[in-house]
């Protein structure tokens, strides 16, 4: 008997809706709807010493 | 001081300064490990010097010391960064970061005093345990705090990946570190035989996963793209495969138990997650070092870009050799064998162990308000000696485990075992005394750039940057 599994295939299911209702809310907040200028934008902030 | 028109500098510059000393001091740990398995005599006939006790003190100091304080010092830099807002609270991540350093001595007094739980890279007893659930709690809501507040709307991917790893990392330590105090320093574990070993591991390769891998991709793509000046070159992959890596991670732990008293299907999954595995890690080394293009040039001048990029050639070879490692053919063979100490090496040397040299270098300069490194021709040295001494460390270890894995399971015709243990471990010398050289290069490296940031931030004019007003998106 794995009763181990018991306890981590409940617990990875739940990390699993965990992560997709993050994938969702974060879908649905407008996180992946400009997939060209983030990856620009951090190249325009100057972070070099003064 | 008005810290609202300011990042807080202050505390990745700490951060920074102990990645580099806990740098040194794991790798000599692990120069001295590796020197005893050459002359016992090192051992000293002394409990607290022994081989034994000062291998988890290596293990812990170069994961959770050199690894983690170089992950809190980029998280804390790019997640104020990349969000335009100064940290979320500059108490609570100066406690993380005292909270972390005291860890780190506890682990260092109390592993060589031989306390231990006795599970791979989570040894520290039951009071140390606390204390890192309680400093994560406070990291977990720093960075978090940090993206609620920010001033650009889109979470750059990096973020994604240091905050995966910061919950992931959060999940295991609590699942695997519940445990019944016995004594001040003694306490059992929650669980027993195969199921505490499948849980050991279901923790010990999300670890993998989570923090070696999750985490440092965090910096590749913020500080590959910075240095080399180039966007990163997909950033739908990106996004793609840190779902993919996340979801799939979490299955692998079996790999790491076949041919034990775990069961075969159990096992099976492992393997087949593991295979699976590759393609989203394959996903993220392409990325990272597709982004040269156009810019494959400056390799030749720029050392620091070496690192970065070096880095992701042994992400891909480890990645490679862990899925073929995963399937129970070849993990008869090499299962308990220095082969497992040549992945693991490939993997922190090369990988881990070279994005945050990379990573770090560039900070540096930028926390002491200079140009530049001291010196970068010291960078580039350092570049040589330490690929130089990874090759050689893994060469010998790959030789050593594929021959040691041959000898155990030979048999003469009547059945009988051809070599007895003692044989294997007399024929694996010359290869534990290349690996110590190896190692030796490495930690020269290490030794290297602790001088050249010594000398680059000893007469810094202490200073947060001014945070700058948000860029217009163009139209």
């Amino acid at each position: 008997m794995m009763e181990a599994l018991f306890l981590l295939i409940p617990l990875s299911i739940l990390v699993i809706a965990l992560a997709v209702w993050v994938f969702l809310g974060a879908a649905d907040g407008g996180q992946f709807d400009d997939l060209d200028g983030p990856a620009v934008r951090i190249l325009h902030d100057d972070d070099r010493a003064a | 001081m008005d810290t609202g028109l300011n990042y807080n500098y202050k505390i990745v510059r700490q951060f920074t300064i102990a990645t580099v000393v806990w740098g040194v001091i794991g790798m000599l740990a692990g120069v001295f490990i590796a020197a005893q398995l050459v002359w016992p005599a090192l051992n000293f006939d002394t409990p607290w010097l022994s081989y034994g006790r000062l291998r988890p003190l290596h293990t812990n100091a170069v994961i959770f010391a050199f690894g983690i304080c170089g992950l809190f010092a980029t998280s804390y830099y790019v997640v104020q960064r990349t969000c335009q807002v100064r940290l979320f609270s500059d108490r609570l991540a100066s406690f993380t970061f005292w909270g972390w350093q005291a860890v780190l001595v506890l682990a260092a007094i109390t592993l060589p005093m031989g306390f231990t739980r006795g599970k791979e890279y989570a040894e520290l007893e039951w009071p140390i345990t606390i204390l890192i659930t309680v400093v994560w709690v406070a990291y977990a809501v720093v960075f978090f705090g940090t993206l609620v507040k920010r001033k650009v709307a889109h979470i750059y991917v990096a973020n994604w990946f240091f905050g995966a790893y910061i919950i992931a990392v959060a999940l295991l330590h609590i699942v695997n570190g519940a445990s019944m105090p016995a004594s001040a320093w003694k306490s059992y574990s929650a669980y027993s035989g195969v199921q505490d070993a499948m849980i050991q591991w279901w923790y010990g390769h999300n670890a993998v996963g989570f923090i070696l891998t999750a985490g440092y991709l965090g910096m590749v793509y913020y500080f590959i793209p910075k240095q080399a000046e180039r966007p990163v070159y997909s950033y739908r992959l990106s996004i793609v495969h840190f779902w993919a890596l996340i979801f799939t991670y979490m299955w692998a732990g079996p790999h790491h138990l076949h041919y034990t008293a775990l069961p075969d299907w159990t096992q099976s999954i492992g393997m087949v997650f593991s295979l699976i595995l590759l393609a989203p890690s394959w996903g993220g080394m392409i990325n990272g070092i597709m982004t040269l293009s156009g810019a494959w040039h400056k390799l030749r001048s720029d050392p620091i870009l070496k690192f970065l990029i070096v880095s992701l050639s042994f992400y891909g070879m480890a990645t490679f050799e862990g899925p073929m490692m995963s399937i129970k053919t070849v993990n008869s063979l090499s299962h308990y064998t220095d082969w497992g100490i040549a992945h693991v090496h490939a993997g922190a040397l090369g990988w881990v162990g070279f994005i945050t040299m990379g990573s770090i270098y560039y900070l540096v300069p930028r926390l002491s308000g200079k140009k530049a490194m001291w010196s970068t021709r010291l960078i580039d040295a350092h570049f040589w000696v330490a690929t130089i001494g990874i090759v050689l460390y893994i060469a010998s270890m790959w030789i050593a485990g594929v021959m040691q894995g041959l000898m155990w399971r030979a048999v003469n015709p009547d059945g009988t075992l051809t070599y007895t243990f003692v044989e294997g471990v007399k024929a694996t010398f010359p290869y534990y005394v290349v690996r110590f050289g190896g190692g030796l290069l490495y930690l020269s490296g290490m030794l290297m750039m602790a001088y050249n940031t010594l000398m680059t931030m000893r007469d810094t004019v202490s200073q947060d940057a001014r945070i700058p007003s948000l860029i217009p998106l163009p139209a």
